[in-house]
């Protein structure tokens, strides 16, 4: 277990390097959802190259490095039901909030950002409740 | 010279994300699973990220510009509107349905199997989705 804490303090540094990196050379906020729904919706068009280079580089990175590692996985539930709800209510959530766990947990929170602050008091209230409600229903998914 | 630095940090980001242990789902749940066997991983990932970040902020404070040109983001208006509140708690019961945000979820498209896809597919259907609902909770709120 404490092993496991380690490696989320030396993960966590990598991500907030990540983010420096991005801020300080790009002059851009590091938020996952922005980069990936600005693409989607459009309104990113004048800066496609980047957001899809950065997106290229998310998939590809840790994906070698999983396969170095023997594989990798993320336990995530078989019912494609919750899965595609859940996926439904992040790219919805995340894009009227503008943010998400990088924008405005690692990026907002690190400037003080107000916005950032209440964003994450929000989607870790209610992604606990949920996580209560759902093994309170379904027994756990 | 800006898509090559881009790449680069997404790619340091995404094997953050996976040493961390963020891609696993069930460390994500543990950690907002307040009232069962209680995972802190997060949080020390979150301290370890916040950490250089902060950092970074002063030292872009102090320069003023971006090593690439361009200027800093501006910090934005301190408003705390519906669509944050909102959309953060969307956010955060879908995050607690599945262990999943956007991060991880695209870092671990080449090991997700259907299950990673299902969600990559439904995220990006929301997102393309959310503008003409972002306007009206906007008009909604400012009416």
């Amino acid at each position: 277990m404490e092993m496991d804490w380690v490696l989320g303090l030396i993960g966590g540094v990598i991500i907030g390097g990540a983010a420096a990196l991005y801020l300080l050379v790009n002059g851009r906020v590091m938020g996952a959802s922005g980069i990936l729904g600005a693409l989607v919706d459009g309104s990113g068009r004048e800066t496609a190259n980047e957001r899809l280079a950065f997106l290229a580089g998310l998939v590809v990175f840790p994906g070698v490095a999983a396969l170095a590692m023997g594989g990798s996985d993320t336990h995530l539930t078989g019912n494609h039901v919750i899965v595609a709800l859940a996926g439904l209510c992040v790219g919805v959530g995340t894009r009227l909030a503008n943010g998400c766990t990088s924008g405005h947990g690692v990026c907002g929170i690190s400037r003080l950002s107000l916005r950032g602050i209440v964003a994450t008091v929000f989607y870790i209230g209610a992604g606990g409740l949920t996580v209560v409600l759902a093994r309170a229903l379904l027994g756990g998914v | 010279m800006r898509a090559v630095y881009a790449f680069l940090a997404g790619g340091v980001f995404g094997v953050g994300l996976l040493i961390s242990g963020m891609t696993d789902t069930r460390k994500v749940i543990g950690w907002l699973d307040v009232f069962g066997d209680w995972d802190p991983t997060l949080a020390f990932v979150m301290g370890g990220a916040i950490l250089p970040m902060a950092i970074a902020w002063r030292v872009a404070a102090a320069r003023g510009t971006p090593l690439l040109g361009g200027d800093f983001p501006a910090r934005p208006e301190p408003t705390i509107g519906w669509n944050l509140v909102i959309g953060s708690t969307l956010f955060g019961a879908g995050w607690g349905l599945s262990g999943l945000c956007p991060g991880p979820a695209v870092a671990s498209l080449t090991w997700g199997g259907a299950g990673g896809l299902v969600f990559l597919a439904a995220m990006a259907a929301g997102m393309y989705g959310a503008p003409p609902i972002r306007s009206r909770i906007d008009a909604m709120s400012t009416a």
